[in-house]
């Protein structure tokens, strides 16, 4: 059908496509692994040399979700049987549960404090996103740049005083506190993102509404809104992934109360020693969201990852 | 001005204490993440049937337990009522009042710390250290010790081998110098079809990892703190002759009889190094003891326990462990003292020590049948009575990270001598008591 | 940095003859409380603590000495920063890794972009796939690269036994300090590759067939087409995909304290983890701070002149 001198040939594509295949597979391995270790015993994940060929296991999930405590085989024949098959599966160790683990209220806070400051900078991006497409500001070339470059800080470098401020304000350690800052470091992507995506839009649709008798809110969220709602919604999956996936201002800044999974996941430990298994499986469930929002913005991935520099 | 603090605090507890009972609080115990916090959770239980309190708990992982509890204590947060905090921050609980006094409390309950392991209660509880100032009660008594593989050292011909080449029996090493023979020994060599090494060691670099390994040998040839006459007078004692050849032994042991790879290695890198069968010989905690002997792999009487071996300068083995105290900031210090009233009960140590915890009450630990009622018991017992602790001055934090980034870089990074390390090392102390004022 | 719209924008804004008479609010009015809550965040978040961060710079402030009276020291804390050799081998080490994971990706990237650019059947589908190591946390891989890293349990060593031959314990990725900055740099490339591949691949796609079948119709060589037309017009992407990992990865952080934490010995201890341990271990927020204003003014400088670049070599 094509004979575009541009189309390459047969056998290009069957080398392209043998390379590339090749490089997926090999930098699919580690996220195999991973998955893979979720369903292993804690003595198969460890074990050496590494085993690729094991039978699977639904203990780190248990272990994920649970703290458990060793108690000897006379406490054990005490007990009243298992209600449950994870809890048979944590007596056949020799242990039994002590109480759920955090992991749930991390994933929560993960959720909270992920779709919080994605919902709230949404907002506030939106509508600073229409006044810079829409209206003549003054400095909105430097005020623009400006909001650009609060991404360039090293977190750590505004995390101090944050951290004082924080302190001073009783923010320390609150979801509200997560959230605003999230916002805040997220405000840049999305006012960038949005913008272009309000350009995009044409101007005579909102002048034809102010001239139905619109007032200019309702311009906006009757006809810009609806328009601009893809793109709201895939700068939105960017701020959620990049709120989900941050570590630095967590680690430094959240602690019992407010600690998402991030800074939890590296450090599930499990009866004698650190439970690989768990920290595969809640590395898994945690990776679950991404790749699902991976899949779907597929179309919109680099116009997010380059601010919009790249429209593709 | 901080005494009378204290002092209020404790008069208007004084005064509660009669009410307190009436009200269930919800209490909260902070601790590391680790094998004992998961029994106390499971003994705690206990405590909330009889007293009608509910406990939460906030246990953080080893790797930023110190620096998350340090800075709750600073900032005065309300997080934690009761805090099993590690043994060296009780100087700067105790000077800047972020823990309260117990004395009063413990003569009012009859809870007497001459009951205690000794050990513990100059680790855990006093400050200033020697004086009869208590700041927590022992919780749970922890020492740097040994695991070996008696399976592997019980092999005849690994014992004929050994003999022929040592000219000694393959056994307990009786100095560090033979745990370093035996660590050589096993390096390299294939048991059942694995490549297995000598010992892991901790080498780790972002907490308190490598201080806590090193310390084992360098106390054993002859590193002290300070001039044992005159206090903060370290020239000469940490850099001591003996204290070079005990950090150039740590070094040999790195290259000679550590897994490779073992470069950022804690606790739980050498459990898994262990447990996996890499290595004939592991130095930690003795929290892990029962976590090996449970252990599917290692466990059931395939593992040996022993306390730190002697070095030509001494016989020390580095304190772990701590004591359980009331944070000042918070609210519910009255339901927070029932707990310690309620854990301080020889019962109660009893189901303790059963389920894990390593009890510091001496009626425990001196029981005739405690020695023998678990293969590690009695190492327990002989490595708590050579402890030495590392520094435990208000500014432990900052006289541990210079020993941390002074040793790891000297051991793992081979930079400088060890006379160069440690000689920085008393530059870097130098200027942090310059700083606080007590140089 | 620029956006290829920005000055178009003007040219949108809806003539002023409409605006006053029909709504409630002026336009200008309604800009300003459109912008102001973005603005005001930001100030709160950004540029209050940065000016705070400038003030405790001149101070012997600590955070862990509530107690103790806070002093103007002047320029000593800068003195202290740029004189201190920690300092630079840190920002050598930084400065090694920036170079080689940029160099790595680009070469990388450009290669998958140009492959996949073939079209060949299932191209799509092997894109997503790729792309997915760099939507995950950096601190959740960087855990389970130290796992990987293991000589004798992770799968790292095993994998270049298989393709080489080498025995998998004679070399430990993390635990030598010629290969650990290698070890971090392996990880962020496996992570980051699929970034500058996308942008690649934006622009490969950009460039229109008609100027290939031009050359073509004049006889021009493959490699005299990809040097006189493919490169050119691709490296304004490359050069923007550059800007992006650079700026990245001087903050890097998270991948790399979870993985190697900064050692062993100081090697890989990139700016952000030392400042980070000045900070947040030890404390010395004064001194700490001063570290952040030279960063930030180092990485303000670098992006303005590289972004100039970035600008002649659009405008070209």
């Amino acid at each position: 059908m094509n004979f575009s001198v541009t189309e390459p040939s047969v056998r290009t594509k069957w080398f392209a496509g043998i390379t590339v295949v090749l490089y997926g597979l090999i930098t699919i391995i580690p996220l195999l692994w991973i998955i893979a270790t979720g369903f292993k015993t804690s003595e198969d994940a460890i074990s050496y040399p590494p085993k690729v060929v094991f039978k699977p296991t639904l203990e780190g999930y248990v272990n994920l979700f649970t703290t458990r405590t060793r108690v000897n085989q006379d406490e054990l024949e005490d007990l009243p049987p298992p209600e449950t098959w994870y809890e048979q599966l944590v007596r056949d160790r020799g242990q039994v549960i002590a109480s759920p683990s955090r992991y749930g209220e991390r994933f929560l806070n993960s959720l909270i404090i992920g779709f919080g400051s994605t919902a709230l900078c949404m907002v506030l991006g939106t509508a600073a996103a229409y006044a810079f497409s829409r209206f003549r500001l003054p400095l909105k070339d430097d005020l623009l740049f400006f909001i650009l470059s609060t991404r360039m800080m090293p977190p750590i470098a505004v995390a101090i005083p944050i951290f004082l401020m924080f302190k001073n304000l009783g923010l320390s350690d609150t979801h509200l506190g997560m959230i605003m800052l999230y916002t805040a470091v997220n405000l840049s992507l999305s006012v960038w993102l949005l913008k272009g995506f309000i350009d995009e839009i044409p101007v005579e649709y909102e002048e034809a509404a102010l001239i139905d008798g619109y007032t200019r809110f309702q311009a906006f969220y009757k006809v810009v809104l609806p328009q601009a709602a893809t793109g709201i919604a895939s700068t939105a999956i960017f701020c959620l992934i990049f709120a989900w996936n941050e570590y630095a201002f967590a680690v430094l800044l959240t602690s019992g109360n407010a600690q998402t999974a991030p800074p939890f996941i590296p450090t599930i430990i499990g009866v004698g020693g650190k439970d690989w298994p768990a920290v595969a499986a809640g590395a898994t469930l945690f990776l679950v969201p991404v790749m699902v929002f991976t899949v779907l913005l597929r179309k919109h991935l680099l116009r997010g990852i380059t601010f919009g520099a790249v429209r593709k | 001005m901080k005494n009378k603090k204290v002092l209020s605090i404790l008069v208007s507890g004084g005064l509660l204490m009669g009410a307190s009972h009436l009200k269930a609080e919800d209490l909260t115990l902070c601790w590391a993440a680790w094998d004992p916090a998961n029994a106390l959770v499971e003994l705690s239980k206990e405590f909330e049937a009889e007293s009608g309190h509910n406990m939460s708990f906030e246990f953080v992982p080893w790797p930023n337990f110190a620096d998350r509890m340090l800075n709750e204590l600073n900032s005065g947060g309300q997080l934690c009522d009761l805090l099993i905090g590690d043994s060296q921050w009780i100087g700067g609980a105790a000077e800047n009042g972020q823990y309260i006094k117990l004395n009063s409390f413990f003569e009012k309950e009859g809870i007497d710390m001459a009951n205690f392991i000794p050990a513990t209660v100059t680790g855990y509880a006093e400050w200033p250290k020697g004086s009869p100032n208590y700041w927590a009660l022992p919780a749970f008594g922890d020492v740097v010790g040994w695991t070996y593989r008696k399976d592997w050292f019980e092999r005849p011909e690994l014992q004929a081998e050994f003999k022929e080449k040592y000219g000694r029996d393959l056994d307990v090493p009786a100095t560090l110098e033979e745990l370093k023979d035996i660590g050589q020994f096993f390096q390299g060599r294939e048991i059942d079809g694995k490549t297995v090494y000598g010992a892991s060691i901790y080498t780790e670099r972002g907490s308190e990892g490598i201080t806590m390994g090193v310390t084992n040998a360098l106390y054993n040839y002859g590193f002290e703190y300070n001039n044992p006459d005159k206090a903060y007078d370290l020239d000469g004692f940490v850099n001591s002759e003996g204290a070079i050849a005990g950090l150039e032994f740590y070094k040999e042991l790195y290259d000679t009889v550590t897994p490779p790879g073992s470069s950022n290695w804690y606790m739980g890198e050498n459990i898994d190094a262990y447990k996996s069968g890499q290595v004939a010989m592991q130095m930690n905690f003795a929290f892990i003891w029962p976590g090996v002997e449970a252990d599917p792999n290692v466990g059931g009487g395939k593992s040996g326990y022993f306390p730190n071996p002697p070095g030509p300068g001494g016989h020390f083995a580095q304190l772990g462990g701590q004591g359980i105290s009331v944070v000042a900031a918070s609210e519910k210090q009255n339901a927070a003292l029932e707990y310690i009233k309620w854990f301080a009960q020889q019962e109660v140590q009893e189901k303790w020590w059963a389920a894990g915890g390593y009890s510091a009450l001496s009626a425990v630990v001196e029981d005739p049948g405690f020695a023998t009622s678990q293969p590690y018991a009695q190492t327990f017992l002989d490595s708590m009575a050579i402890v030495k602790d590392f520094w435990a001055e208000p500014a432990y934090a900052d006289l541990l990270l210079a020993m941390q980034e002074r040793v790891h870089n000297y051991v793992v990074a081979g930079e400088g001598s060890a006379k160069e390390a440690l000689d920085g090392l008393v530059e870097d102390w130098v200027e942090v008591f310059e700083d606080e004022g007590k140089l | 940095m620029s956006n290829p719209d920005s000055s178009e924008t003007t040219a949108r804004t809806t003539p002023g003859n409409f605006k006053s008479a029909v709504t409630g609010l002026s336009d200008r009015a309604i800009a300003w409380i459109f912008v102001a809550p973005t603005i005001f965040l930001l100030l709160a978040v950004n540029i209050f603590p940065l000016i705070w961060t400038i003030v405790l710079s001149f101070t012997n402030y600590r955070v862990n000495r509530p107690n103790r009276d806070v002093e103007w020291v002047g320029l000593k804390n800068y003195q202290r920063i740029l004189t201190d050799n920690g300092t630079w081998e840190t920002m050598q080490a930084t400065a090694h890794f920036l170079i080689w994971t940029i160099v790595l990706q680009v070469l990388i990237g450009f290669a998958l972009a140009y492959l996949i650019n073939k079209k060949f059947k299932g191209n799509d589908l092997w894109t997503t796939i790729i792309v997915l190591p760099m939507m995950l946390s950096p601190a959740v891989v960087g855990t389970f690269w130290t796992f990987l890293y293991q000589p004798q349990i992770g799968l790292f060593n095993y994998l270049v036994t298989f393709f080489t031959g080498a025995d998998p314990a004679s070399f430990s990725m993390i635990g030598d300090k010629h290969l650990a900055p290698w070890s971090i740099i392996i990880a962020d490339t496996w992570m980051w590759t699929p970034f500058v591949m996308l942008i690649c691949l934006a622009g490969l796609r950009s460039i229109p067939d008609s100027i290939y079948e031009a050359a073509e119709c004049d006889r021009a060589s493959r490699w005299r087409q990809f040097w006189t037309i493919t490169f050119p017009l691709v490296l304004p992407f490359l050069m923007l995909a550059v800007l992006f990992r650079g700026i990245e990865n001087f903050k890097m952080f998270d991948l790399v304290v979870q993985l190697t934490g900064g050692g062993p010995g100081n090697t890989t201890t990139l700016t952000s983890i030392d400042l980070k341990r000045e900070a947040f271990e030890k404390w010395r927020t004064g001194q700490s701070s001063a570290y952040a204003v030279v960063l930030f003014v180092t990485v303000f400088g670098l992006a303005s002149i590289y972004v100039k670049a970035l600008n002649k070599v659009k405008d070209r």
